[in-house]
């Protein structure tokens, strides 16, 4: 395969073409925060917050490390000042929305920022509106129930008509991958609720030999 | 119509309809541009129709609804030909006289010309009036000569004259050699060179690749668009055509907002009328080139004015833009190689090839090329639409055309540029206006609204207003964008209600520069704009509001007090009658009182009295 | 549902995906609103999740999901509008109707709606009732423009 050279925080690196300046990164062991970002899932480049500064001084700009592409000499500069003014103010921002969210609480803790200077206009709030849950639910599991509705002032991700969705298969998917737990998800008395629909949960009957042999002949 | 099989064919039609026509024939050229159509020109064009039957003058003169004829503020505009007498604030009422004392008599009504605000001088004949001197029209140049429904006339005039050159005569590379020689930058916003887009997208290997001309104009104030689109559809049509032949598309869209019901019909129009004609569909002119048009129509989304946002809507998809690279040049629409143009530019593409690159170079400065039209609108005498070189001065577009500010006040600012674009204050007056010099003091060219303000505007309420308009228009994708607009918007309304604290300042700076570094796409990138360009030029205006509790304009309605003055007031009782709270009382036939108490401070007390005697303070 | 009328609609189109927004344009100017029926039967139709219509049919500001008036009414709220009262406008507006923008009177009359942007900015400010426009409003205009509308 081809690779690219290109520098990341003044070190050269050659990683496969198409690699995004993220997993470079990742290759040289820095480490860059992300949110909405998933390695199963493809990038949208939503949260910001893996922002890192790329070009010549003066004329260097931020981009989103999880979908912008090497390019052969690239200077990258992960945590530059300008990089780090950017995520804190993000995260100060995203703390405002969610100020319970712990996920946001630690990432922002781990810059330094342990309030917002910003007003939170609802304390209750969790979704960071990050995505990743409809992401999986349309690329993963198949079945697009749930998406976002609406723009800045009122968006949200939700089933439509904000009723039960019949496409919802029950999987939980989106509940397991949400970073801020906020998709309610409730698992009683054999039953699951999700969305507002109700899933009877039944025990698989499958042996674990069956398992097994099922697996090996899947290698075959 | 004929279908025009071959360029010859195209030649001789044009031959013929133009030998069918007397220049002198005397001709009613009537505004219909999106100035004067909400004055009433449809009601002034009737009245014509009737007068002529009337008078028994079908046949002999011509009456054409045309596009914008500039100079908005005097709506409704009536141009007659051959004699160039230039009517304005034409009613229907005026239409008999016209007819009686001009078409017949052959004498001008001097009640209906232009008359210069300060010296009282009147100009009868449309050179004559200052704001048409000193432009230099390229794009608007046929609107107030065209009927834009019809096909003869953009063709009398020259229309699709490079079809002969560009699929006969030169290669697609030379097409876009010329191209990018005229030096012509996009005139949608950011300014990319559009030879370069065109070439870009031409380099990409690839069968299938589009062309999209953007007719979303979104930017508040800002109308050019609409203008051409209305007034001058083939234009872009035909500027469609010569770049989808440059990069190799054969299929183009033309995206336009929905708000513009008239431009979507043009449009619609246009296109069918030219591929009845055999400009567009297979084998144009026998060339070998295919190339067609289909229309699309926003449904209402600012940022949609974005390429990759009105791709995404053009596909069937919510309008969210996409992370670039790639760029649409090399994945568009589809996933195809895609090039997308403003109307505008789209509009110049035919006059640069027909009058060649070194012509259009000629004109502007030295890397902003040919000339830019703008909406002048705002605190200016002669709001409308203009067309200048690139380079002409602010003062000479809002003084020397636009006449200056009415009742005497003074300039305080223009913003250019929409929502992204900036407040340039007074000491700039004399900026040559290209994409350089505008973003050099924090604003931008855009599409190029330019709204002028006088000193009843207030600076942070102007800024309010952006800001509040975006985070409606925000698609909500990225953080910076979404959550950075909503802790603006809550910081300048707290300061615009009084709430204001001195560190809100640092605090807007802060959101400012994050949203401009780290959005997704252009609206975020440059939505701090009114708020950094505000805060540099008119900071104390802000320290006011924040320290003072003050709004040195009267414009932020909690800062201010509503009070009657009780010798001006008749007890006329419209300000009770309108007053929303029942704030306003007192003893029949005396002057009225408000209780302050009650009193909310919307101001319609003061809007609808006719006798000034309403203060604010 | 009206199934007859929404395959007048549906049967202009070749079912693409990318025809899921003209479809939703068409049904709202025929119904003046896009009903949650129709909704469904468009999804399956053009083969794309229901979630991807109800995406779209919330994000651009056209579209309704709840039933509008017999006359749409959009004051501009444009740069030029904004600085020439186009709020009070509103304002006055909406109190005359007795409903605050987005919202339809009780007798299905008016439907009241604010837009970024007209376009007739010298003439600010606007507002326009479905297709006609009006210019230069003013405050004591507003009560004589609705009667013009009202039954």
């Amino acid at each position: 395969m081809e690779e690219v050279g290109l520098l990341i925080n003044g070190i050269y690196l050659k990683v496969p073409q198409g690699y995004t300046l993220l997993q470079a990164a990742q290759q040289l062991g820095v480490d860059i925060p992300t949110l909405c970002y998933h390695p199963e899932l493809p990038s949208e480049g939503n949260c910001r917050l893996c922002v890192v500064e790329i070009g010549e001084y003066p004329r260097t700009r931020l981009v989103n490390s999880c979908t912008y592409p090497v390019e052969p000499g690239l200077n990258v500069q992960t945590h530059s000042e300008k990089v780090l003014q950017a995520r804190r103010i993000v995260l100060e921002l995203l703390l405002a929305r969610a100020p319970k969210a712990k996920l946001i609480q630690d990432l922002a803790a781990e810059m330094g920022i342990h309030e917002s200077r910003f007003k939170s206009e609802d304390p209750y709030e969790l979704c960071v509106l990050c995505g990743l849950c409809v992401r999986t639910c349309r690329e993963i599991v198949g079945v697009s129930a749930i998406s976002m509705a609406n723009r800045t002032p009122g968006k949200l991700v939700t089933t439509p008509f904000l009723e039960p969705s019949d496409a919802c298969i029950g999987c939980g998917s989106c509940a397991f991958v949400c970073p801020t737990e906020v998709i309610p998800y409730i698992e009683k008395d054999g039953k699951r609720i999700i969305w507002g629909r109700e899933f009877e949960l039944v025990r698989c009957n499958v042996k674990l030999e069956q398992k097994l042999k099922s697996i090996s002949t899947v290698k075959l | 119509m004929p279908k025009i099989e071959s360029v010859d064919h195209l030649t001789e039609y044009r031959r013929q309809i133009r030998a069918q026509r007397d220049p002198k024939q005397q001709q009613i050229l009537v505004c219909s541009g999106p100035g004067c159509l909400p004055l009433g020109s449809t009601e002034v064009a009737g009245a014509f129709q009737e007068q002529m039957q009337e008078k028994g003058l079908q046949g002999k003169v011509i009456l054409k609804s045309t596009g914008c004829h500039g100079l908005c503020a005097h709506g409704v505009r009536v141009l007659l030909r051959p004699q160039e007498i230039a009517y304005q604030k034409v009613t229907p009422e005026d239409v008999p006289e016209i007819v009686e004392t001009t078409l017949i008599g052959g004498k001008v009504v001097e009640r209906l010309v232009y008359q210069d605000p300060d010296s009282g001088q009147t100009a009868v004949h449309k050179s004559e009036i200052p704001f048409y001197q000193g432009q230099k029209p390229l794009v608007l140049r046929k609107l107030d000569e065209i009927d834009p429904e019809s096909l003869d006339d953009y063709l009398v005039v020259g229309g699709y004259r490079t079809l002969r050159k560009v699929l006969f005569k030169m290669s697609p590379e030379e097409v876009i050699d010329a191209v990018e020689r005229s030096g012509l930058r996009g005139r949608g916003g950011a300014g990319f060179l559009t030879g370069r887009k065109w070439r870009l997208c031409r380099q990409v290997p690839g069968e299938v690749k589009f062309v999209i001309c953007n007719g979303d104009e979104g930017d508040p104030g800002a109308f050019m668009d609409r203008a051409v689109m209305e007034g001058d559809p083939h234009a872009i049509i035909e500027g469609m055509i010569v770049g989808g032949y440059a990069i190799g598309a054969h299929q183009g869209y033309i995206y336009v907002r929905h708000e513009y019901p008239l431009a979507v019909k043009r449009l619609t129009q246009a296109v069918a009328q030219a591929r009845e004609f055999g400009l567009l569909g297979n084998n144009i002119l026998r060339s070998g080139f295919d190339f067609d048009i289909k229309i699309s129509q926003g449904s209402g989304a600012f940022v949609c004015g974005e390429e990759t946002a009105l791709i995404a809507s053009i596909e069937g998809n919510i309008g969210e833009p996409m992370p670039r690279p790639p760029y649409p040049a090399q994945k568009g629409l589809f996933g195809m190689p895609t090039v997308i143009n403003n109307v505008e530019t789209w509009a110049n593409v035919p006059e640069i090839i027909n009058m060649g690159p070194e012509w259009f170079a000629a004109l502007g400065t030295e890397k902003s090329k040919g000339t830019k039209v703008f909406s002048l609108v705002g605190a200016v005498n002669h709001t409308g639409l203009v067309e200048v070189p690139m380079g002409t001065t602010l003062r000479q577009i809002i003084f020397e055309l636009g006449g200056g500010i009415p009742g005497g006040r003074e300039f305080k600012a223009v913003q250019t540029g929409g929502p992204s674009g900036g407040c340039i204050p007074k000491q700039f007056l004399d900026l040559p206006v290209d994409y350089d010099s505008l973003q050099e003091v924090g604003s931008i060219m855009g599409s190029g609204g330019m709204i002028v303000m006088d000193t009843t505007s207030c600076m942070v309420d102007v800024a309010r207003y952006f800001i509040s308009f975006l985070f409606e228009e925000s698609c909500g994708k990225c953080t910076p964008c979404r959550e950075g607009l909503r802790q603006l918007l809550n910081i300048l309304n707290d300061i615009t209600s009084g709430e204001g604290k001195e560190e809100h300042i640092t605090l807007m700076e802060e959101i400012c520069t994050t949203m401009a570094s780290a959005s997704l796409c252009g609206l975020g990138q440059s939505a701090a704009n009114p708020v950094l360009t505000t805060l540099k030029y008119f900071r104390a205006e802000y320290e006011a509001h924040i320290r003072d509790k003050k709004c040195p304009a009267l414009v932020c309605r909690p800062l201010l007090t509503y009070t009657i003055d009780p010798e001006a007031c008749t007890a006329c009782l419209a300000c009770v009658r309108e007053c929303p709270v029942g704030a306003i009382s007192g003893p029949k036939k005396e002057a009225q009182h408000i209780d302050q108490d009650i009193c909310i401070k919307c101001g319609r007390c003061h809007d609808v009295c006719q006798f000034d005697a309403v203060k604010v303070e | 549902m009206d199934v007859e009328r929404l395959e007048s609609i549906l049967t202009q189109y070749e079912g693409y995906p990318q025809d899921l927004i003209p479809i939703l344009q068409d049904i709202q100017d025929q119904y003046h609103y896009l009903p949650k029926d129709e909704l469904k039967v468009v999804a399956q139709r053009l083969n794309v999740p229901l979630t991807k219509v109800y995406s779209v049919a919330t994000f651009y500001k056209m579209f309704s999901l709840i039933p509008k008036g017999r006359h749409q009414l959009r004051v501009c709220l444009g740069t030029t509008c904004h600085l020439k009262g186009g709020q009070r406008l509103l304002e006055s507006v909406s109190s005359h109707l007795g409903i605050e923008p987005g919202y339809t009177t009780a007798d299905m009359q008016f439907s009241l709606e604010t837009v970024g942007c007209l376009g007739s900015c010298a003439q600010a400010p606007v507002m326009m009732v479905d297709d006609k426009y009006y210019a230069r409003m003013t405050i004591d205009k507003v009560s004589k423009v609705l009667k013009l509308y009202k039954e």
